[in-house]
């Protein structure tokens, strides 16, 4: 348990904001916009603040102050950037084996290969499907964070073309990967400043590798496939040669492979955690790719194997993914996995209950309503607000359950419904008595009718129906 | 601290000893005084960092540090490599599903599940005694099913016994699941009557053991279960599921005790909450052995709270083994919920593509994901995804020293 210094290290969750407090400037400032120093200590140890959220501390005066809870606060597993502005991407700085020991920073980076045997026509499209490729998820947009450009060719030449052509159709941060330096060499002059990560240093290439590195001011990736002892002699040996921002590849192997790979995995990251072991504190890569050079042929099956890898080694641990399936139903579940995976854990399950008015609704307006878990929550707020329509939301108190799971639990009821009209004085805030119920719970809705004298109209079973369903049933049944 | 001395001085060793500390008193982190020591200026090959060491925040700018003033390795620096062997003191108990004539019962074989030592496929030395196995779900009335489900079952639909056997003969279920949805007084109301001869028709039709679903009304689900009970005494059925309203409802005594005489399993439902699940369980011990309980800790659909069902499946486990034996019990998940995710079943632009692969792959990733967090039996009803967890597991459960493929250099192969 020790640190670069010799010190004990602390895991997160034994870091008190009296020991952060402590190293603070103490002038209540307020630079950081949070009422107090000690408002900041305890956000920063909540890991919802960073030390960069101080402006003093950045200064000559508090500079001591600063090396102190810099070495304090510092995450087991390293943080890496690899890009440059808006769409740099940071890896690693994980300070726990499991989430709901703290929470997960920094969601895994997910990368698509595309390689220099194609056209720069070819490298222009298919980096612009990449960068294209969105989706909606409660609200927000998941997107895919980086472009993996591979030397089929080894040809320095080529190699070069193919960097040059896709750093000018995207900024999106690049992978170069190749292991041979030469090519790497000739890459990187068309990717200069953008910082990009390099793949990869082994244990026949690391000292040209170290140097490109060094002069490109790039982070590395470090592989040794299956070969953990190598891996930790390259790591330390990188350190000796000033390389600090490192990246892991421990090896992906898919098929027989797979439970090397998923031990592997948590035994990395176990250690650095665990044991603050300073050889396995770097991010992790995997590489669902790899099913791609087995002997398998058909290509919905070769995506199908990486869609289930990609999602397994996201679950255990990889701070980064390159991929080579583009398709949606591949690339869909790993970024909502994603998002899932890295919210934080100590937030509630609940929102709270009550009713919310959307747009601008007036006494005719539609009333719905739905329950108080979080993701129903959102999932039906996302869709209202999508269609901009005017109405209100009943937000039931389930205690936090989904509507299919309060219905089942009898949580979700006729008389619940009955008191949250009451509770939250709806037949004020509309000149009608018409109730929209979930499909989910379409089978309470007699029962409702009976316990509230109001109307119930059975909405569709998901709320991406309610457009539709007011279109449809709004003006003419209520 | 990355302090290796290159050349091959004789007194490296003590220093190497020494570094630590003198490090730390040059960062003015605590005062040392050095007595009786003296060394020449030569001996030492010191790394000062003059900056931050690493970018140590989430949205931290990386750190500029120059390469240190030292010479640089020009071989490989030696280091070893020993995985990290934790032992638990905890163990999660073994629960024996369906019995032989031998047993007591009818079932062709039994399936046990059960015995982990260690967080799931976290050390490849000691892998589980028993491999997570996959119950295939049958309805006892005609269901609304996505249509890349209802393909599959459309011929069976409305022959429980019939959609039974496929589960087993075609998609080879280690378990069944008959969902006695019918008997829900909201919907059918089927008479207890009705549903025992439903079961009997299933331990009829098929050999491998039962899992006996009810519709979730605690008063109903409690009369079926124990006249199911009865009727298939020394089964090993498991009954899906006893609650804490049942518990509230003075219903599970009743339950638990006819699970008991009988000798089946039962399943104990809580709702992401692992004080329920204790609770629940701790009442239960009060009625029947704890090897007759296995746990449903909720499973959430990826994408409608998967993250959740995760983390508690982590924390259950995890507690298990730090010694928690109210929590040391096999755990169940519910894969097909994933279906409940609009992305699982909706049409949707085409670069999502087809329902009929988003969907079996919805099922499929909300098994995998719990099947690293600990589970040992999945619902289940896709073939697709059925087949990839059975082939998954198996992968996983390949033991030590197996061949392991050779790495390929995937930066030049062309795709």
């Amino acid at each position: 348990m020790k640190s670069a210094s010799g010190t004990t290290r602390k895991s997160i969750q034994k870091i008190s904001p009296i020991d952060v407090y402590k190293l603070l400037p103490k002038t209540n400032c307020g630079e950081c916009k949070e009422a107090n120093c000690m408002a900041f200590a305890t956000r920063l140890v909540n890991g919802e603040l960073f030390l960069s959220g101080c402006p003093p501390l950045f200064t000559e005066k508090y500079a001591r102050a600063r090396e102190a809870l810099e070495e304090l606060m510092e995450p087991p597993v390293r943080a890496v950037t690899f890009g440059t502005g808006k769409n740099a991407v940071t890896i690693g700085g994980k300070y726990v084996l499991w989430r709901h020991e703290f929470t997960y920073h920094n969601p895994t980076a997910v990368a698509i290969d595309v390689h220099d045997q194609m056209t720069p026509d070819e490298l222009v499209q298919r980096v612009g499907s990449i960068a294209q490729f969105t989706y909606n998820y409660i609200g927000r947009t998941l997107n895919v964070n980086a472009v993996a450009i591979r030397s089929v060719t080894k040809d320095p030449a080529a190699f070069a073309a193919a960097v040059r052509s896709v750093a000018g159709a995207t900024d999106l941060p690049l992978i170069l990967c190749t292991l041979d330096p030469a090519v790497m060499k000739a890459g990187l002059e068309k990717a200069r400043d953008s910082r990009p990560l390099i793949y990869a240093a082994n244990g026949d290439n690391w000292s040209a590798m170290a140097d490109l590195a060094l002069e490109a001011g790039a982070p590395l990736v470090v592989s040794a496939p299956g070969d953990p002892a190598l891996l930790r002699s390259l790591v330390r040996t990188l350190l000796d040669c000033g390389v600090n921002d490192l990246v892991l590849d421990p090896g992906t192997f898919a098929g027989a492979g797979l439970p090397e790979t998923i031990s592997t995995f948590t035994d990395i990251r176990s250690q650095a955690c665990r044991q603050f072991d300073e050889l396995f504190g770097f991010p992790l890569l995997g590489l669902p790719l790899a099913v791609w050079t087995g002997d398998e042929i058909s290509e919905d099956v070769l995506k199908w194997k990486e869609a289930v890898l990609a999602s397994m080694l996201m679950s255990r641990y990889a701070d980064i993914l390159i991929m080579h399936s583009l398709d949606g139903w591949v690339l869909l579940p790993q970024l909502i996995w994603r998002f899932n995976l890295y919210t934080d854990p100590r937030k509630p399950v609940s929102v709270e209950a009550g009713v919310k008015p959307f747009g601008r609704p007036d006494k005719n307006s539609p009333v719905l309503v739905t329950t108080n878990y979080a993701l129903t929550y959102f999932t039906v707020e996302s869709d209202i607000k999508a269609a901009n329509l005017d109405c209100y939301l009943i937000v039931a108190d389930t205690g936090g359950l989904s509507v299919e799971s309060a219905v089942a639990g009898r949580i979700f009821t006729a008389e619940s419904i009955a008191t949250a009209l009451k509770d939250y004085s709806i037949a004020g805030l509309v000149d009608h008595t018409t109730l929209i119920i979930p499909g989910l719970a379409a089978r309470l809705s007699g029962e409702t009718e009976e316990a509230t004298g109001w109307k119930i109209l059975v909405g569709p079973k998901d709320s991406s129906g309610i457009p539709q369903f007011l279109r449809e049933h709004w003006r003419t049944e209520h | 601290m990355t302090q290796k001395n290159t050349d091959n001085g004789q007194n490296n060793g003590d220093f190497l000893n020494l570094a630590p500390r003198i490090l730390e008193l040059l960062k003015g982190v605590n005062q040392v005084e050095l007595e009786n020591f003296s060394m020449n200026i030569g001996d030492l090959d010191l790394f000062i960092p003059s900056c931050s060491y690493a970018a140590r925040e989430g949205s931290g700018a990386p750190a500029a540090c120059p390469p240190p003033a030292r010479a640089r390795p020009a071989t490989l620096v030696p280091e070893t490599y020993a995985p990290n062997l934790t032992e638990y003191p905890g163990r999660i108990r073994e629960v024996t599903l369906g019995a032989t004539k031998v047993g007591g019962g009818s079932r062709g074989k039994t399936v046990t599940i059960g015995g982990a030592t260690t967080p799931a496929y976290a050390d490849r030395l000691r892998l589980p005694p028993h491999s997570p196995v996959i119950a295939l779900d049958v309805f006892d009335m005609p269901v609304s099913l996505p249509s890349a489900l209802k393909a599959h079952v459309a011929g069976v639909l409305d022959n429980p016994a019939e959609w039974a056997k496929m589960n087993v003969e075609k998609y080879g279920a280690d378990v069944v699941t008959i969902h006695l949805m019918s008997t829900d007084p909201l919907l059918r109301d089927t008479p207890v009557s009705a549903a025992v001869r439903t079961v009997e028709d299933i331990l009829q039709a098929v050999d491998v053991p039962l899992i006996i679903g009810g519709c979730g009304d605690p008063k109903k689900d409690s009369l079926v279960f124990s006249e199911v009970a009865q009727m298939a005494r020394g089964e090993r059925l498991v009954l899906n599921s006893v609650t804490l309203d049942m518990a509230e409802a003075k219903l599970l005594e009743g339950v638990a005790t006819a699970a008991k005489e009988n000798d089946h399993i039962l399943l104990a439902f809580t709702g992401l909450e692992l004080n329920s699940a204790k609770e629940l369980n701790r009442r239960l011990y009060e009625f029947i052995p704890p090897e007759q309980i296995i746990m449903d800790l909720t499973t959430v659909a990826l994408g409608y709270g998967l993250e959740y069902s995760f983390t508690i499946h982590e924390r259950a486990r995890y507690a298990a083994l730090m010694g928690d034996t109210e929590l040391a019990h096999p755990v169940i998940s519910a894969a097909t919920n994933a279906w409940a995710a609009r992305e699982a079943w909706m049409k949707m632009a085409g670069k999502y593509g087809p329902r009929e692969l988003r969907g079996p792959i919805w099922e499929t990733l909300n098994a995998v994901t719990l099947l690293l967090a600990g589970v040992d039996l999945f619902l289940m009803m896709h073939p697709a995804a059925v087949f990839t967890v059975r082939d998954i597991i198996g992968q996983l459960e390949k033991p030590a020293g197996s061949a392991v493929p050779p790495a390929i250099d995937w930066t030049g192969v062309p795709l």
